[in-house]
């Protein structure tokens, strides 16, 4: 392939989006709806007083921390990822291969494994303290804390986009800007930073709305937010949690609303097919710090909770606990597939979204988009149990108990953001010139769809894809209410094995989650990038 | 538009298919939601089966979310029988109507105050309170009998606790019935400002207690049982209490027939009897490190009798329906905060 490019703003049709595209739209955010309709119900339909219950649970002490976390891990993640990304890309940083592999890795990381392997590693009298002795380590808690855990654990929802993006843009505009005699810090502020900002946005608000929603790590570091109030009630009290509920969806909506203003008016380029080599930028004395830098960074983030891990499986392994193979292979197949299965359909169901709102100027598009973005704020219990309120309406509700429908379509409403972005980012990229060529030579829509649209899309549609794989392979509240029973996944088998205290098991579960992860992100998203160059 | 996306979709399903079989087949087996592991409790359940002839399906998840599933569910719910960690889970689906009075005979097996006044659900086994303490660092001695004492200086700073646990909230739930919403408040708030450090759970509590964090935690007898099982050499030891002290309290785990049980219940009922059999009181004591409840079976070697840490008449169906009262105190006295 050549590159294309056309360094002008993205151009939208005057008209009205086709009348299929919107009501394919309509439907899919109606589905999408069902949460925020539960919430809504409960707490005006029924005529509860959600205004005195707000009051006796003073809710902005909880809020207010909320949004400190999730701002602070936006930074941090958005300038971590995005240093990530230039470095993998745009360098000749020593085993680039090799930390392309393992650098979007933290992700899969359940977070309340990835917090607990931290404290225990970096605490004294921990895994740190045995090995070199240091005994002056602050105890790991707090709005620090958290926030350190949830930058590690999150940066990678702005790598994977960024990188995708950076691996994308035409070097050709960076040639000549260096050409010009422009500095590669120039060149970085002044053309390559500008051509990620809706890469970077897509990550960031990401990272914001997964920190409303984060349970895991904050309950463990002792950072009291909303979710953990929503958590901690249980949901027998069912007029707190699901008012708190409604407050994070009210924010998401907020948050998303306020960043969709800005990205109508964001420039991109249309882009875009990579050229055959890639212009490097030479580190020069800065090659071994930033090498460092990068080992730091996967050191903590992905090394030291390994290394936890692999002392809790060996402790089992050695002591009397009985370890088995058979335990995780089953849990591993069935995880593979439904988070295979849940990134297809959830890649797929939101492309309408995706043109509409990024194709044509749609109302409707937009609603759709906060709908969607706003299910990926709220907890995954809440999720779960909004559909079973909506789905045990039905007249056979045992039968869909007992299929893994549900469970998908939790997953979906849950993550279908993520793939959202990343499909917006895509729908972006795609030169309106080729398709415009296609259609004046009498191409339909559907053959445009397939032969010209999709093969251009199909790097960013699989970093979505990507996205919502690990964040479904992880995924423990709604798996444990809506799995058909009888089902186990890697997740539920170590939320089985830590919360009785069994960390033998619980560490084996949890490395194979992380070497699976490893090879099925591998295979979706960095190879076919690399095939590609 | 449907059309563009049938491909992808048609891939999603081609990965999902080898899953679509493996849930559970027709709606004659005994569905059975347990808010108990299935590590602690599967294999039981695998004999109960295996003896009885009746095939079971098993969802596995947290008490509190499966009860409140149960009740999202209503009348439509597959659940037949209901297994809790806790009395509050069980606790709230009776507030809720939804459990059926069990025989008298099955009632009968288990002393009044491990189950319901209603009759609706029974206990199973016990978990015990106590004071979990580095024995490498503090001899036994040094160890309060009552959680009361934690309150005096010489514990600032040393102390943990786990204000969202459920058993923790039990635990409390347990002390407002003994000394009174006001004396409970009070206890709270005194340890928060003795610098009591909080936990998510009991495991992390102990966690703790073993690196030398801390020296004393407030937890269930059961996770140091499994801790040296794992590993010998770990230096927690558990302290009993006092047998009147709220800190000495008996948590139940106990078993409810549901009003969804429908052609199932006598099944659900046969359950009930068979998890408070001989055979399966044993399997607690010796498998779950847990207090037998029933058949006058002895408890596990190295924990004392029952009635030492004499549990106190406490109504245990009054648990549930406290917990939102408990919920606040904590919240009030500023721990959950901390």
């Amino acid at each position: 392939m050549t590159a294309v490019v056309i360094p002008v703003r993205v151009r939208r049709f005057r008209g009205g989006p086709p009348i299929g595209l919107s009501v394919a739209g309509i439907v899919v955010a109606a589905f999408f709806a069902l949460p925020l309709a539960y919430l809504l119900w409960h707490n005006i339909g029924v005529g509860r007083d959600l205004v005195d219950v707000l009051r006796a649970e003073n809710f902005l002490d909880p809020l207010r921390r909320t949004l400190t976390l999730a701002v602070i891990v936006s930074f941090g993640a958005t300038a971590l990822g995005t240093a990530l990304a230039w470095l993998l890309t745009r360098t000749d940083l020593p085993g680039r291969w090799f930390w392309r592999i393992v650098v979007p890795l933290p992700l899969v990381m359940p977070s309340f494994v990835g917090a607990f392997a931290l404290v225990a590693a970096f605490t004294r009298g921990g895994l740190v303290d045995s090995l070199f002795g240091i005994e002056q380590l602050p105890r790991i808690e707090g709005l620090w804390a958290a926030s350190l855990v949830l930058t590690l654990l999150t940066y990678p929802y702005v790598y994977l986009p960024v990188s995708a993006r950076l691996e994308s843009l035409p070097r050709s505009l960076e040639e000549s800007a260096r050409a010009l005699g422009r500095s590669p810090r120039e060149v970085f502020r002044t053309v390559v930073l500008p051509q990620c900002t809706g890469a970077m946005w897509a990550g960031t608000l990401l990272v914001f709305l997964y920190c409303l929603a984060e349970f895991g790590a904050v309950q463990i570091l002792h950072y009291d937010t909303l979710t953990r109030a929503i958590y901690s009630s249980k949901l027998y009290d069912r007029d707190v949690a699901l008012s708190l509920s409604l407050i994070l969806a009210v924010t998401a909506l907020a948050v998303v609303f306020v960043e969709r203003r800005h990205a109508r008016r964001r420039v991109q380029t249309e882009a875009i097919a990579p050229t055959a080599r890639i212009v490097q930028n030479n580190l020069g004395a800065w090659r071994y710090p930033a090498l460092g830098f990068v080992v730091l960074i996967v050191g903590v983030a992905l090394a030291v909770p390994i290394a936890v891990l692999a002392q809790w499986t060996a402790r089992g392994v050695f002591g009397t606990a009985e370890l088995t193979a058979r335990d995780v292979v089953r849990p591993a197949i069935t995880t593979a597939g439904l988070g295979l299965g849940t990134a297809f359909v959830a890649v797929a169901v939101v492309l309408p979204i995706a043109f509409l709102t990024v194709r044509y100027r749609s109302t409707s598009g937009e609603v759709a988009n906060g709908v969607i973005v706003s299910g990926f704020a709220l907890p995954g219990i809440v999720i779960a149990i909004a559909i079973v309120f909506f789905v045990v309406r039905l007249p056979n509700y045992e039968e869909l108990s007992r299929s893994i429908g549900l469970l998908v379509f939790a997953y979906v409403v849950h993550f279908g953001s993520q793939s959202l972005r990343a499909g917006q980012v895509a729908v972006g990229g795609v030169p309106r010139r080729v398709e415009d060529a296609a259609r004046s030579l009498g191409v339909g829509r559907v053959r445009r769809l397939v032969t010209v649209q999709l093969p251009l899309m199909r790097a960013g549609l699989l970093a979505g894809a990507g996205l919502v794989l690990l964040s479904t392979m992880k995924e423990l509240p709604a798996t444990l209410i809506l799995a058909p029973i009888g089902t186990e996944t890697l997740a539920t088998e170590i939320w089985t094995s830590q919360s009785e205290g069994f960390f033998a098991e619980a560490g084996l579960a949890s490395l194979v989650l992380i070497a699976l992860s490893g090879v099925l992100t591998w295979l979706l998203t960095i190879r076919p990038s690399r095939a590609r160059s | 538009m449907l059309r563009h996306i049938s491909v992808p979709l048609l891939v999603g399903a081609v990965a999902l298919a080898p899953l679509a079989g493996c849930g559970s087949g027709g709606g004659d087996e005994l569905v059975i939601y347990s808010g108990r592991n299935q590590e602690l409790v599967g294999s039981l359940l695998d004999d109960f089966s295996e003896e009885t002839g009746i095939s079971i399906a098993v969802r596995y998840g947290d008490s509190g979310d499966l009860a409140v599933l149960i009740d999202t569910e209503g009348d439509e719910s597959p659940a037949d029988v209901f297994l809790s960690q806790s009395p509050g889970a069980i606790g709230f689906l009776d507030g809720e109507d939804r459990l059926v009075e069990l025989p008298a005979d099955v009632l009968d097996q288990v002393p009044a105050h491990f189950r319901a006044s209603d009759g609706d659900w029974v206990g199973l086994s016990g978990r015990v309170r106590v004071i979990v303490y580095n024995a490498d660092e503090i001899d036994e001695s040094e160890v309060p009998n009552s959680v009361f004492d934690l309150t005096a200086p010489e514990y600032e700073g040393r102390v943990g606790l786990a204000p969202s646990n459920g058993s923790f909230q039990d635990f409390v739930t347990i002390m407002r019935s003994m000394r009174g919403d006001d004396e409970t408040l009070e206890w709270l708030t005194a340890m928060r400002e003795n610098g009591v450090r909080t936990y998510e759970n009991n495991i992390a509590i102990r966690e703790a207690v073993a690196r030398g964090e801390i020296d004393f935690g407030l937890v269930n007898h059961y996770y140091n049982e499994q801790a040296k099982a794992e590993d010998p050499d770990t230096p927690t030891e558990n302290h009993f209490l006092d047998g009147d002290d709220p800190g000495a309290a008996i948590l139940t785990t106990a078993v409810g027939v549901l009003d969804t049980a429908g052609g199932q219940a006598e099944n659900a009922e046969r359950l009930a009897e068979f998890l408070l059999t001989r055979e399966a009181q044993e399997y607690f004591a010796t498998e779950t490190f847990e207090y037998p409840l029933a058949a006058g079976v002895d408890p596990p070697s190295d924990l004392p009798a029952l009635d030492s840490p004499a549990s106190p008449e406490i109504d245990f169906s009054a648990l549930g329906s406290g917990l939102q009262r408990t919920r606040e105190l904590i919240r009030d006295s500023g721990l959950e905060s901390a």
